[in-house]
């Protein structure tokens, strides 16, 4: 078994939280990233999925460290980037790259495409054929050369993002970072971009991490699924295994809750539903995260004991006390009333 | 994973625009506003007071404070409009054309000077502040608050008594009221740069730069800072329009040049009080010059920046 | 197997009188800016809803739904603006009242629901005032009877502790309890229909599932009639009876959920339904997208606005314009449609 690429062990991304007059005293940490243990092969793509204040964001971005890491280690091929000093980050970074969520604020306005895509390749000292690379670049993302000339102002949402996975690839970087790749683009321009990030994945053999919080898009590019809920990670299995057979109830309810254009499944699906809003990042609940809203909960354990990502099944981790009763049927799903998921925020 | 691509779903995006070369953020809110009728207003009347400022000689014969015709003014009149003197004479005896054609260049050059005093310092005290702030850490921190609260201090001053303050100290000529005006405009513009480049380093496309690993200065230089000076170069026209106001002021209070008939907007405003009765067009004449060089000015200006404003682009 | 779950009704709320509640007939919408020449938003725009039915408008950013909607309300502004066509509410022609008789029927009869809940709510003004105000609008009721209402619905609509949350800001509550919120203040006082633009199309999965949930009970509840706005077409699987297609301002394809998602007969129908991962289809599905952008179209005028984008094309399409045609079993807008049921032989997984 070869070393994955990317390693993450134990990494938390904490935000202090400052108050005071005069001077800013801290106050509290928004425990965005809260202890995560992640492993990518090469070539691979694990999906993270998780809704808004999760930390799946800030964990990509700690990951290239654009998230200043608190705690814990990442590395890539090896290297520990949490200790690297600035310069030789700053080399290492021609490895790993990132594609942005919001394709017009992504891009800088003032630049064109052509500058944007030779800015990366000037900025490493790397010689380079202007017009060759800026049209391999283009052809690669499926633009015509035409584009080179122009603004991001000019393009359509989909276009730019086109433009922001073409800078991503300038550097030819292994490890690729996409965050919400799709998520700002119309439905009927999100497919090709999906398939236009397979397409290059497959050319050129990159590994992927994409950040979503859309379960079908993430289950449609991953090999790999993690789900993470308040700052860590609550189930992680291949991707067949974790649509086929979800064992932790976030996980289920997640899936439970998105919507599918059939209405014969519509109608006849069992839907669990969550009571209450997340709870904050900066005062989260004792014990397992989601035991607040948690329909599964029991009296023991849930409230107290923070529960480890532990294997239940070959290649099939879940964080929860009482996976194996759930999956099994001896625990059922109780009612949450709203007062009670309100009452740990 | 093995997916069969549809070749169809690859082919290049047919653009939408239609021109050749790109169309950058300056030229595209230039061709915004050259149909904007706020802004070809604002700009005829910018353009229409700088050829009279510039070409200032060539639009009269006379010289201007010569005070020639002093014998026809009298305690009880003031000679108006005359085939010699379209404008009539000003009760010292100087035709008010060429009064008001030589007060167009003081004004000019006091309001540019004393705005590119304020927009220089202030902008280079913004940028620094902005820039520091914007990388963060302990030390960017330090010296964007230190900065800033510099600047606080010099907010609290009101800006007459600077004014008079500086006059106390430099003495009484025009030098005091272009300092004096243009140091109080320090902070407006060292607040709004900075501001600026604050908001734009939290953009994605900054965060963007620093995943590539684009130097942190010259993120700043080359990303942060073009993105910030729009409002800053909009706020300068919006300034010199002020700027023409208080000089015009504080020549009123008599801060500026001693000799009350030298040709500048605001002094021919005191030279006006007491005839005020008998030939109010003394103060009229001179009130609507400032008056409407500011508002062109200020149409300008804000047709400027509502052109170059992104959101309503498109 | 889980407890939790809720009864979905087979019959969504089909429409149990023959008389329509609403009808709308060729309505279009056409800006007009200011030296320019003016957009075509919404054109050729028919549809009815019966009292209790659930109907669904779908469409992409300029597809012209929203416009629609705020079109029957009569919330579009006056300048600059040119409406066509006719809304009809129980008989009456909605376009024809004045504007106070129109702010009568809005919120007592007609209620909306938008996307953004925190621009749709006062920000410095208490929800428990902006539903007590919407409530005392339209109802004889004093201060106290109000509040003692307000607070029943916002506990119908899930929010715990209402008693406490009438006190509060928006900014105090999260985007989902807003919505809930906007949902409580539009069936404060009892509409037969409820308009709802794109309401939960900012939220997290799982509140948006809360948040239909809440909506489906009380539209049920009140007997309300539903028109769901939208470009999620899974949320429309769940929740409309009838679904209208919209593209480019007009409408493509119109007929039950049932025929839609099982046969689709427009391309453009059936290239959405193509180009989206779904949970129910195997992993490896291919996703077909559509190929070019929303804004390349061609004026309806000149032919089918969709055809630049369209697998199904043909010579006609860029020619002549395709009209709304009435088949047997639904409304469609096309030359060379996508094969019907019964003429497909097995549908491509």
């Amino acid at each position: 078994m070869s070393t994955p690429l990317v390693e993450v062990r134990g990494l938390k991304v904490h935000f202090p939280i400052r108050d005071g007059l005069l001077i800013n005293r801290t106050v509290g940490m928004v425990k965005a990233v809260d202890g995560v243990d992640l492993d990518i092969a090469e070539g691979k793509t694990l999906g993270l999925v998780g809704e808004s204040g999760c930390g799946k964001s800030t964990l990509g971005r700690a990951l290239l460290r654009l998230s200043p890491i608190t705690e814990g280690s990442v590395r890539f091929d090896g290297t520990d980037i949490a200790g690297l000093k600035r310069e030789q980050l700053r080399r290492i970074r021609q490895d790993m790259q990132m594609v942005f969520q919001d394709p017009l604020g992504s891009l800088n306005p003032r630049q064109s495409v052509e500058t944007i895509l030779t800015e990366p390749l000037r900025a490493h000292g790397i010689t380079y054929d202007k017009a060759t690379r800026v049209r391999e670049l283009l052809d690669q993302v499926g633009l015509p050369a035409s584009a080179a000339q122009k603004y991001p102002h000019e393009f359509s949402g989909g276009q730019r993002q086109r433009v922001g996975i073409a800078r991503a690839l300038a550097l030819e970087p292994r490890f690729v970072i996409a965050d919400e790749p799709v998520s700002a683009l119309d439905v009927s321009i999100q497919a090709q971009v999906l398939n236009l990030l397979e397409e290059i994945q497959q050319k050129l053999g990159l590994t992927y991490l994409v950040i979503a919080h859309d379960l079908a898009v993430v289950r449609h590019v991953s090999d790999d699924v993690a789900v993470m809920y308040l700052g860590g990670i609550v189930e992680q299995t291949g991707s067949d295994k974790l649509y086929a057979n979800p064992l932790h109830p976030y996980t289920r309810a997640l899936m439970s809750a998105v919507p599918v254009p059939d209405p014969t499944v519509e109608d006849t699906r069992e839907r669990i539903l969550l009571q209450g809003d997340l709870p904050s990042p900066a005062d989260p609940p004792t014990g397992c995260r989601f035991h607040t809203r948690c329909p599964f909960r029991q009296e023991t354990r849930c409230d107290t004991e923070r529960p480890e990502l532990r294997e239940v099944e070959p290649g099939h981790s879940v964080a929860c006390h009482w996976a194996e009763e759930i999956a099994s049927g001896k625990i059922t799903a109780h009612e949450v009333t709203p007062e009670e998921a309100a009452a740990a925020v | 994973m093995s997916i069969q691509i549809p070749p169809a779903a690859l082919a290049p995006d047919t653009l939408d625009s239609e021109e050749e070369h790109g169309v950058g953020l300056w030229r595209g809110a230039f061709r915004r506003m050259r149909r904007n009728p706020t802004a070809i207003v604002g700009a005829l009347i910018v353009l229409g007071f700088l050829l009279v400022a510039i070409f200032g000689p060539l639009l009269t014969s006379y010289q201007p404070g010569s005070a020639e015709w002093s014998g026809q003014v009298t305690p009880t009149s003031v000679p108006g409009p005359s085939e010699n003197h379209w404008l009539g004479l000003d009760r010292f005896g100087s035709d008010m054309w060429t009064q008001l054609v030589y007060g167009a260049r003081q004004s000019l050059v006091y309001g540019v000077v004393s705005t590119a005093l304020g927009l220089t310092v202030g902008a280079a005290l913004g940028a620094i502040a902005g820039g520091f702030g914007a990388i963060g850490g302990r030390f960017g921190t330090w010296v964007d608050t230190a900065i800033m609260r510099v600047v606080d201090i010099m907010l609290a001053i009101p800006s007459l008594l600077l004014a008079v303050s500086i006059a106390a100290v430099l003495g009484q000529n025009k030098y005091s009221i272009m300092i004096a005006v243009g140091v109080a405009q320090v902070p407006i513009f060292a607040r709004l740069l900075r501001g600026s480049m604050l908001g734009q380093g939290q953009a994605d496309y900054v965060l963007a730069a620093g995943a590539l690993g684009l130097r942190k200065r010259r993120i700043v230089i080359g990303h942060v800072m073009p993105n910030s000076i729009g409002p800053t170069i909009v706020q300068a026209t919006l300034n010199l329009a002020t700027a023409i106001i208080e000089v015009a002021a504080l020549s009123f209070l008599v801060l500026g040049e001693a000799d009350p008939a030298v040709a500048e907007w605001g002094r021919m405003l005191v030279a006006a009080q007491d005839r005020f009765d008998v030939a109010p067009r003394l103060a009229i004449l001179p009130g609507i010059a400032i008056a409407v060089t500011a508002l062109g000015f200020t149409l300008f200006g804000e047709a400027l920046r509502e052109a170059l404003d992104p959101r309503t682009r498109k | 197997m889980p407890e939790m779950t809720v009864q979905a009704e087979p019959t969504l709320g089909v429409g149990r009188r023959t008389d329509v509640l609403l009808s709308v007939r060729d309505l279009a919408v056409s800006f007009g800016l200011r030296g320019q020449k003016s957009v075509t938003a919404v054109d050729e725009v028919s549809f009815d809803i019966r009292p209790g039915q659930h109907v669904g408008l779908v469409g992409e950013s300029g597809s012209g739904k929203s416009v629609t909607a705020l079109a029957i309300m009569g919330l579009l502004p006056k300048r600059g603006v040119e409406v066509g066509g006719t809304v009809e509410y129980a008989g009456r022609d909605l376009r024809s009242l004045r504007e106070q008789d129109m702010a009568e029927l809005r919120g007592s009869d007609i209620a909306m629901v938008f996307q953004d809940p925190m621009s749709s709510l006062n920000p410095v003004v208490t929800i428990g005032i902006q539903l007590e105000e919407v409530i005392r609008r339209h109802e004889k009721v004093d201060k106290r009877e109000a509040r003692d209402r307000a607070e029943v619905l916002l506990r119908r609509v899930g929010i715990p502790d209402p008693g406490r949350r009438l006190g509060e800001y928006p900014h105090q509550l999260s985007g989902g309890m807003r919505q809930r919120v906007l949902i409580a203040i539009a069936l404060a006082c009892g509409p037969k229909l409820l308009i709802a633009d794109e309401p939960t199309t900012a939220l997290d999965v799982t509140i948006q599932a809360q948040v239909l949930e809440v909506l489906k009970e009380l539209v049920a509840e009140t007997d309300a009639a539903l028109l769901m706005i939208t470009h999620d077409l899974g949320v429309v699987a769940g929740l409309c009876d009838e679904v209208n297609v919209m593209y480019a301002g007009r409408i493509v394809e119109s007929t039950t959920r049932a025929r839609l998602f099982a046969a689709p007969r427009h391309p453009y129908t059936g290239g959405l339904l193509e180009s989206i991962p779904r949970l129910d289809k195997p992993r490896g599905t291919p996703l077909r997208p559509i190929p070019g952008s929303p804004t390349q179209t061609i004026p309806w005028t000149e032919g089918c606005a969709f055809a630049p984008r369209c697998r199904n094309k043909i010579d006609q399409c860029t020619e002549t314009s395709p009209a709304l045609e009435k088949l047997a079993d639904r409304k469609l807008r096309c030359f060379n449609p996508l094969p019907a049921e019964a003429d497909r032989n097995g549908v491509d997984e």
